[in-house]
């Protein structure tokens, strides 16, 4: 009785619908929902409600307390915690403000060069796939392992950045990267950079590839030239592509736990402990209430970045 | 805006600073370490596997391999299979009911599991799941479910709605319904989210970092990052490790790599 029975035929890309034209305009058809429906999505609600939901309010519950996660008894010791931490703990306040250092940085630097990648392969010629191929490719390696890689890189005595300034006889820009704490975060950066820039790049192609072409021959007509279409045409159009950008790259370096533990071991330096590592070693010391209010925190920050953010790329000129 | 030569150098620089890393990885995990530090970029002078029989074998990486297969393998499935019975059941369901489920399930996306961790643990001790490879796959099960029901079921949300009505009229049951026509329609999604969750489980440190305690149970990541210690300048070693770790998802990428970009990128755009 369906029109529907035939499947699309034409082969689509992952994760693009079907096509819902047919849908249109069609009533919605007044059958009963089958109550056995609702069984369906028990499991998951069942594990996100007991695993995840559950857990978190216990954070704030934990976080007004002293326990050490172990004894029976603790004490309610109200907000102490959350003064604790932005009052009298330097190791917090420094892994808050590297933190937020880290994901300015790596905002600013992935955001702009993800685009300029972008830019230079949004045409699908062959060269252009196999460079989108190559440049995406560290973003499915382990944080452990681009970690080493890099380790390596920046090895003051035997690694190949140094190794490449003195074959080109700039040994003068030498440097011992991870080994300088002034500049330590900043070398992490480039690592993080290197590691997820090309994924950024690809949710760049796919908004630059769905401006209409016509737009730019209109503008080459009345002689903008590249640099005002890029103002007044890629730019506002690819605003969507860049809020994702930015919130995803947000959280990605609120979180870089496991590149900064694999470069800088665990417990990592002071100059490079983020909230994340700073959060890891409070609960390893045994301070549950305290670790669980740093969590608490936490979450807070990336919800405020990423708040701040929205409110940042608003001014921004957007497309029509 | 950007001169053709200007737009070769970019990209030829850029395509170095990604292969040349890559390269010292892979011909450095074959060399010692006096070989690799006199010479980086030079081609190994033999292609003795000395450092691969001591990663797997002395340094016994060759069961945390496993583990890691074992625990991607049933985590990975397990996630889908639940992510799209929910996605499922949004996608058929109406209105408020609908919304609700989806919300419910999808909200979970903005708790990082770093701010989770503390009470996680404390709930899988009470339930004897530290320390164990089950726990671990519960662990990657829950912190990736909100964003596979997100992928999934927006997937399923665009899927016709006559087609699920034309089968109840025919009298099939919902669970039919769902192995028959939405399972195979979201195949694409369905491959996509797939290859988005193996490269998450595969490459998860948190957990295994919170929960594992014997070295029997470590998983790869875990087992490389406790290298960091023991040979801090052992970077032939540390390679050969790097290689092993990255060996199924590399070869996975280059034969799905399309399923990889439209998988990691959903994430992304979603997340």
């Amino acid at each position: 009785m369906s029109t529907h029975t035939g499947l699309p035929a034409k082969r689509k890309a992952p994760g693009s619908p079907p096509d819902v034209n047919a849908n249109k305009g069609r009533r919605r058809s007044p059958t009963r929902v089958n109550p056995a429906l609702y069984l369906f999505p028990l499991p998951a609600v069942a594990v996100i409600a007991f695993f995840l939901v559950m857990p978190t309010l216990q954070a704030f519950q934990y976080a007004l307390t002293d326990w050490n996660g172990f004894s029976a008894a603790f004490n309610y010791v109200g907000v102490d915690n959350f003064v604790r931490a932005f009052t009298n703990d330097s190791l917090f306040t420094n892994a808050l403000m590297n933190n937020l250092k880290f994901v300015l940085l790596v905002v600013i630097a992935q955001t702009f060069f993800s685009l300029i990648l972008a830019l230079l392969l949004t045409k699908n010629s062959r060269g252009s796939v196999l460079l989108r191929a190559l440049f995406f490719f560290p973003t499915i390696l382990s944080s452990v392992s681009v970690a080493f890689i890099w380790k390596f890189i920046y090895d003051p005595n035997f690694g190949l950045a140094n190794a490449v300034l003195g074959g080109v006889g700039l040994e003068a820009l030498q440097s011992s990267y991870l080994g300088n704490d002034a500049q330590a975060l900043y070398w992490v950066a480039v690592t993080q950079v290197w590691f997820h820039a090309g994924q950024m790049m690809v949710v760049y192609i796919a908004g630059l590839q769905a401006i209409p072409r016509e737009l730019y021959e209109a503008a080459e007509m009345d002689g903008a030239n590249k640099w005002q279409q890029f103002k007044s045409i890629t730019w506002p159009f690819v605003a969507p592509a860049t809020s994702i950008v930015v919130a995803y790259t947000t959280v990605q370096s609120f979180k870089a736990f496991d590149l900064i533990l694999g470069i800088a071991g665990n417990p990592p330096k002071q100059s490079l402990d983020i909230l994340s590592t700073r959060i890891y070693s409070t609960f390893a010391n045994s301070e549950f209430g305290y670790a669980a209010a740093q969590s608490i925190i936490f979450m807070a920050m990336i919800a405020l970045v990423t708040w701040l953010q929205r409110r940042l790329l608003r001014l921004t000129p957007k497309g029509e | 805006m950007l001169s053709s030569i200007t737009r070769r150098g970019i990209l030829a620089i850029y395509a170095v600073i990604i292969i040349v890393p890559l390269t010292v990885v892979g011909f450095g995990s074959f060399k010692s370490t006096q070989e690799l530090f006199a010479g980086p970029f030079s081609l190994p002078q033999s292609l003795s596997p000395g450092n691969y029989a001591e990663v797997i074998g002395g340094q016994d990486l060759g069961s945390s391999f496993m583990n890691s297969v074992i625990v991607t393998a049933i985590s990975v499935p397990l996630t889908l299979f639940l992510a799209s019975l929910a996605g499922y059941a949004v996608s058929r369901l109406k209105g408020f009911m609908s919304w609700a489920i989806f919300g419910f399930l999808v909200l979970g996306m903005a708790i990082p599991a770093q701010a989770n961790m503390v009470p996680l643990y404390v709930l899988f001790g009470r339930l004897g799941l530290l320390d164990s490879l089950a726990g671990l796959v519960l662990a990657n099960l829950v912190s990736t479910l909100p964003i596979a029901v997100f992928i999934l079921g927006g997937f399923m949300r665009t899927l016709p709605k006559e087609l699920y009505e034309a089968s109840s009229i025919d009298g099939t049951g919902p669970w039919r319904t769902y192995v028959s026509i939405a399972l195979p329609l979201s195949a694409p999604s369905i491959a996509a989210a797939a290859i988005f969750l193996f490269v998450i489980h595969w490459n998860e440190l948190l957990y295994p970092l919170l929960f594992i305690q014997s070295p029997g149970n470590r998983t790869l990541p875990l087992a490389l990052l406790s290298f960091q210690g023991e040979f801090q300048t052992d970077y032939p070693l540390l390679f050969a490790g790097v290689i092993l770790a990255s060996l199924p998802v590399v070869v996975a990428y280059v034969f799905l790599q399309r399923y990889f970009v439209a998988g990691i990128t959903a994430g992304a755009s979603k997340g």
